[in-house]
């Protein structure tokens, strides 16, 4: 089911779910769901508590695709926006967790499928982008993204004041926005030395 | 909070770093922000990027199942009115057609699951509304700004199940009701609204009071 939905964009898609298109949600799901789990995982650092940010969010693109508008967002960031939103909420409730140490193992894969070869590329190209970045911003857009901290939070956590947080995150996005619009990255990837984080 | 200031906050907010009354007052001040909205769809954009940075297992398949299965669960528990001439023709053809055959059968809702849908509005003159059912098939017709029935007259539900109505209640509209069918709808019935003769009819005989709007 669902493969000859395959060629249809992500927010055809979408739209089709808005009409309760069982097959264009499994289809979405199957595009989705992989790096929405690795996005959850990363900010919950539980797997039981992703697998609930998951669900609760691919179940609010079931019940709310008729509001989404394609001319205001992909609906991979859409979808994304969702799920992050979902686990920092979690995370915000789980306080205990956010003092464990961010590393996860990463995960060896002999048979590298296509998708997760796509995955692989993505990766690399925002990890090459989150490089370039002046550390401070660099260090309060991850707090912020992956450990679910809030601007206040952050301020106290840095010792910074809360202006200063706010404009990292706000030059900091802005140039990681530049960055990740440059053409061209991958190449330069290939000769550039390869850093494991 | 200065006018710079909240500009500002469109990168915490992409980044979902606003608490609760931040995130309130900054919505409040994007609803009549243009630059501020365009800059945060950017911003999206830019934050969901970074999901890509997670180096992850993939979810277990048990997740999709989860899923999948909740989202039919919730398809059946809401459907929303339909006009009648938009109800696709194989599963409900007959029981559409007991109505049109006599003249009536103002709206009606297919629960074919096939045609099950999350509640949306429908274009209905002088009434909007949808039929919410419980799993065991208690049916419940929520209706917006439905007109008074006129003096001597009584809106009738039907449940129609292979073409044959049954009578599912009385009512008398006048602004916003909800009203529980007196039936059970089975999977696969139609419910139907009449205009009547009080105390109602034994089978459907009223003349179409509204006009739908195809959605």
């Amino acid at each position: 089911m669902g493969r000859d939905l395959a060629h249809l964009s992500d927010e055809a898609l979408v739209a089709l779910v808005a009409r309760a298109d069982e097959g264009a949600f499994a289809e979405l799901y199957d595009r989705f769901g992989h790096v929405a789990y690795g996005l959850a995982l990363k900010v919950v650092r539980d797997p039981a508590l992703a697998e609930d940010a998951v669900q609760d969010a691919f179940l609010a693109v079931w019940r709310s695709s008729g509001r989404f508008v394609a001319e205001r967002a992909k609906a991979s960031t859409w979808i994304l926006t969702l799920v992050h939103r979902r686990a920092v909420d979690v995370v915000r409730r789980e306080q205990p967790r956010r003092t464990e140490p961010l590393e996860t193992a990463p995960q060896p894969s002999a048979n590298m499928t296509e998708d997760e070869a796509w995955l692989r590329l993505q990766r690399t190209r925002v990890q090459d982008a989150l490089r370039r970045l002046p550390d401070q911003q660099r260090e309060a857009i991850e707090l912020a993204y992956y450990g679910g901290f809030t601007q206040s939070e952050l301020a106290d956590r840095l010792g910074e004041p809360l202006g200063t947080i706010k404009s990292r995150m706000f030059s900091g996005l802005a140039r990681l926005r530049e960055l990740l619009a440059e053409p061209g990255q991958e190449e330069e990837r290939w000769n550039a030395p390869e850093f494991t984080s | 909070m200065e006018r710079t200031g909240i500009h500002e906050l469109s990168a915490a907010y992409a980044l979902d770093a606003l608490d609760p009354n931040e995130r309130g007052e900054f919505e409040e001040h994007l609803a009549e922000c243009q630059e501020c909205r365009d800059t945060v769809a950017d911003f999206r954009e830019t934050a969901a990027s970074l999901a890509y940075e997670a180096d992850m297992p993939a979810p277990p398949p048990i997740l999709r199942r989860r899923i999948l299965e909740e989202a039919k669960r919730e398809r059946r528990s809401v459907v929303p009115l339909r006009p009648r001439w938009a109800l696709p023709a194989a599963a409900t053809v007959a029981a559409v057609a007991a109505c049109a055959a006599i003249g009536l059968g103002i709206w009606a809702a297919s629960l074919n699951s096939r045609l099950g849908r999350r509640p949306e509005a429908i274009g209905l003159e002088g009434a909007r509304g949808s039929l919410i059912l419980t799993e065991s098939g208690d049916g419940t017709l929520v209706l917006d700004s439905l007109a008074a029935a006129p003096t001597g007259k009584t809106y009738e539900a039907w449940v129609i199940e292979a073409g044959m109505p049954r009578r599912a209640g009385l009512f008398s509209g006048g602004g916003h009701i909800a009203f529980v069918l007196t039936r059970k709808v089975p999977d696969g019935a139609v419910v139907a609204v009449t205009l009547e003769d009080a105390p109602g009819a034994e089978a459907p005989t009223g003349k179409p009071l509204f006009h739908t709007r195809a959605v």
